[in-house]
């Protein structure tokens, strides 16, 4: 038995000590926001906080997260979109969608650490892999939201 | 996940009493003051609801595309609603089938979402919008040419009376649908040609579970894979006394040629299937490599009777009356699409002897027919629920082997649903690949430069034959393996595209743009007669292009924007290319640098896309980037290699996407003509590499004739 605090709410989960932190959230937690990719910390799709660094949840065992405070995207904004979330809309940037949930979650650790960052800072940090082809609009959001304006847009009609 | 069961199911009861159009639906609405809200359906495509809601039903997938959006917005456009209040959702292939396939074709590929319905769900649109016309002129007893309709609203001109859409649905609903209805002119378009924000977006950035491998429901467990590693193999053995020791485990499925572990969590599913012992059968398969396959590809190339693709003059007599002959050989690995979303199907075998299932599908007709094929049972009694496809890309149209094993898994589990989901090392090596191909191209220039022949020999293997094994090819030619030498638009007065079928053993399949190796094969062969000429590449392709030709509009355009024959920054350099294709032009220029150590850097991509229309230009542009990404992967570093009947990579360690750094700036330009209706999908693939590749000789001096570039030494040479 693994006590976990998952975004804000202590949950208890019976599971093998080395099952991955992703299964127990999506497939015991029933949190499935947060996606499998490849399994082995290539693609980021399952991407989510633990005590707030960017994590991807297929390779940590779920020993190695009790009692760590985990947010997914299900509880990054209790009330309404988070601001990252709503830059996404902004700027349209998904396609299929499927691995922008671990883009969010690392853009949020990413702008908590740099309120302002540069290309270089968004290039290490954004390694998650998208195969529709995002990457430009997921820069744009970011820069958008690096200078406080994550709801100015004007290119929709 | 709560899926819309209940009221899907009370859709499907009220088709069923109603048996046709005009059906009204009771949705359970979560308000306590509107306890119950009846929706009308005014036709297949359209659902009102009493507070002017509109709901949209589209009949294609949607794999990040956006024609979820864009169809919505050509019905809407039509109907002359109000676009904040419409909503879309997919159109159930069970009721597609019980009313006679009223949303005609499901299938989502080839660019054809939107050209090849726009005109029948415009047609909806219109139609319905009439029909609420005459409904709220009869109400009012007064003639429907007294009458007009916008934003959701009917007026009656001469007394200013207004009805809202919501309030005439019930009554239009049951008038009879209009013969003929007249289109708007797209230069009229408020709705549709807008870059309206995508309807998919709000709950694909909340995580909301819409895709197929978020299906959750009661007692459902959960399913890993392992089929035969050797394509068309089989399973000997199977020894599951130790995975079925494990936590959680529930069943070993043996099929044929898979077995599946069925447990309570997918990561024990898949920890017990490695401990599942399996003996395959290679199926004579086993021996088989590159080696073999290019040995395959070459005798095909030696062919001497080999059926023909196309066939203008006599290149034989214009090569030797030629005054220079090039020839050149080219070549391309086979490719997984690689979804980011694994395939996956949940399949429910219900008591009541009804088959649910819920999928990533790109057409929801296939998959009723190969859960059909597989359950034994008939049509009426399956239900596909289609869900967001994480990427499609061709590989979850024509095959549909995730539907079949997971309705398979779903026999052995009666009354239980099963959601089957495939690790990333079996969607790896079970893809059904691009094919590979080694193409030889021959062209004779007379003294003034130009050329009087092509002849082209195509050594690839059939899609079409893959799926269909019995398939009958006109002329023994399957076109998406000559394409751009079939129909190349270049006037050159002798061509022969000759097509050597060769079919090995490893599957091939629709991988974005199919055949678009040749547009490299081609397009790269034309630059090297510019050099081989000392002419100018935009100025040789437009010497060849016919006055009119939409090619040569494409062309001009992304010269000129990208400013073609301008300096550079000192290292950077240009290549072009042009293709046409899925009904749509487009050309482009790619700015590339290649460093000492020979690694190529693509800084910016410039291209010009005529698709006749454009319906949603900020999707279109979106799909403009997603083909430079999709094809950047295929130009810097993916392959699949073959040995011993498998293929070798596994994850993206071995199979690498570009990372956001490598994102060159994509400008695209949307120069619709107007009179056709091209796709979006796909087109702008097709000049990616070629494009990048005349770059690299411009920058190197050496020629690229095989893909990937990691493959490639780009090193300068010593300087002289």
């Amino acid at each position: 038995m693994f006590k976990l605090n998952v975004n804000g709410r202590d949950r208890n989960v019976d599971v093998e000590a080395e099952m991955p932190l992703l299964w127990v959230l999506r497939d015991e937690l029933s949190l499935h926001g947060t996606k499998y990719g490849c399994g082995v910390a290539l693609c980021g799709a399952c991407t989510v906080h633990v005590d707030g660094e960017p994590t991807r949840s297929c390779s940590v065992p779920v020993s190695a997260v009790a009692g760590k405070k985990i947010v997914t995207i299900e509880g990054l904004s209790p009330r309404g979109l988070h601001r990252v979330q709503q830059a996404w809309i902004d700027h349209e940037v998904p396609q299929c969608g499927y691995c922008q949930v671990g883009m969010i979650m690392s853009t949020t650790a990413l702008l908590t650490k740099h309120p302002h960052p540069s290309d270089d800072d968004i290039d290490a940090a954004m390694t998650n892999l998208c195969r529709c082809g995002t990457y430009a609009r997921v820069r744009a959001a970011i820069h958008a939201l690096g200078e406080g304006s994550s709801a100015a847009t004007t290119k929709k009609a | 996940m709560t899926i819309a069961v209940s009221r899907r199911a009370f859709l499907k009861a009220s088709t069923a009493v109603g048996g046709g159009l005009a059906l009204q639906f009771r949705f359970p609405v979560p308000s306590a003051a509107a306890a119950e809200s009846i929706a009308t359906e005014v036709n297949a495509w359209i659902v009102i609801h009493p507070d002017d809601r509109v709901t949209i039903r589209i009949a294609r997938s949607e794999m990040g595309q956006g024609s979820y959006t864009a169809l919505a917005q050509l019905v809407a456009e039509e109907l002359d609603c109000d676009w904040a209040k419409v909503s879309a959702e997919f159109a159930s292939p069970n009721e597609h089938i019980r009313r006679n396939r009223i949303w005609g074709s499901m299938s989502t590929g080839g660019s054809q979402g939107i050209r090849s319905s726009q005109d029948y769900v415009r047609k909806a649109g219109a139609s319905a919008r009439e029909m609420l016309i005459a409904a709220a002129a009869a109400q009012w007893k007064v003639g429907t040419d007294q009458c007009s309709a916008a934003g959701g609203i009917i007026s009656h001109r001469p007394t200013g009376r207004r009805l809202r859409y919501g309030e005439v649905a019930a009554a239009a609903a049951k008038l009879t649908p209009p013969q003929d209805v007249k289109l708007r002119d797209p230069s009229q378009w408020k709705i549709a040609g807008q870059p309206l924000h995508r309807l998919d977006i709000p709950d694909k950035v909340r995580g909301k579970p819409v895709f197929a491998v978020d299906v959750a429901l009661p007692r459902m467990l959960h399913a890993a894979i392992a089929q035969c590693p050797v394509f068309g193999g089989n399973v000997a053995r199977v020894e599951d006394g130790d995975a079925l020791a494990m936590r959680g485990i529930k069943k070993v499925v043996r099929e044929p040629d898979f077995v599946a572990v069925v447990a309570d969590n997918w990561w024990r599913a898949n920890q017990a299937l490695k401990k599942v012992k399996i003996e395959w059968d290679a199926a004579g398969n086993g021996q088989a490599d590159n080696q073999s396959i290019e040995a395959m590809l070459r005798a095909g190339l030696a062919d001497s009777d080999l059926p023909k693709a196309r066939k203008i003059g006599d290149t034989q007599a214009a090569f030797s009356a030629a005054a220079k002959v090039v020839e050149a050989e080219y070549r391309s690995p086979y490719l997984n699409h690689a979804t980011m979303e694994p395939q996956t199907c949940t399949a429910w075998l219900k008591p009541d002897g009804f088959l649910e299932i819920w999928t990533s599908t790109q057409n929801g007709e296939a998959s009723m027919a190969a859960a059909a094929q597989v359950s034994g049972l008939p049509l009426e009694k399956i239900e596909v629920h289609k869900m967001m496809l994480g990427g499609g890309f061709g590989r979850r149209g024509a095959p549909q082997d995730f539907v079949r094993q997971g309705v398979a898994i779903a026999k052995a589990m009666p009354g239980v649903p099963v959601k089957l989901m495939w690790s990333r090392e079996e969607d790896m090596q079970h893809g059904f690949y691009r094919p590979a191909s080694i193409v030889r191209i021959k062209a004779g220039l007379d003294a003034q430069n130009r050329i009087t022949a092509m002849h082209t020999t195509i050594a690839c293997p059939s899609i079409v034959k893959t799926f269909s094994p019995n398939a009958a090819l006109k002329d023994s030619i399957d076109g998406s393996a000559v394409r751009s030498f079939s129909d190349m638009p270049y006037t050159v007065a002798n061509q022969q595209v000759d097509y050597a079928m060769r079919n090995g053993h490893v599957p091939v399949g629709y991988w974005r743009a199919p055949g678009q190796q040749n547009a490299f094969y081609r397009e790269c062969f034309i630059d090297e007669l510019a050099a081989a000429t000392g002419k100018d590449p935009v100025q040789f392709r437009l010497s060849m292009l016919k006055d009119g030709d939409k090619n040569r509009g494409v062309l001009e355009a992304v010269a000129k924007t990208a400013g073609w024959g301008t300096p550079l920054p000192a290292g950077v350099h240009r290549g072009i290319a042009l293709a046409d294709g899925f009904g749509t032009y487009s050309a482009m220029v790619a700015e590339v640098s290649v460093n000492e150590a020979g690694e190529v850097k693509v800084h910016r991509v410039v291209v010009a896309i005529d698709s006749g229309y454009v319906v949603n230009p900020d999707t279109c542009r979106a799909q403009a980037e997603s083909n430079v990404v999709y094809g950047l992967g295929s130009i810097l570093y993916q392959e699949n290699n073959v040995k011993d009947g498998r293929v070798l990579e596994s994850n993206f360690h071995d199979f690498r996407l570009p990372r956001i750094n490598e994102m060159p700036k994509v400008e695209t330009l949307l120069v619709p003509t107007g009179g056709f209706w091209g796709g979006n999908g796909e087109p702008a693939i097709l000049t990616l590499a070629p494009a990048v590749c005349n770059a690299i000789f411009a920058a190197t001096g050496k020629r690229v004739r095989a893909l990937p570039l990691k493959n490639q030494d780009l090193r300068r040479a010593a300087p002289v």
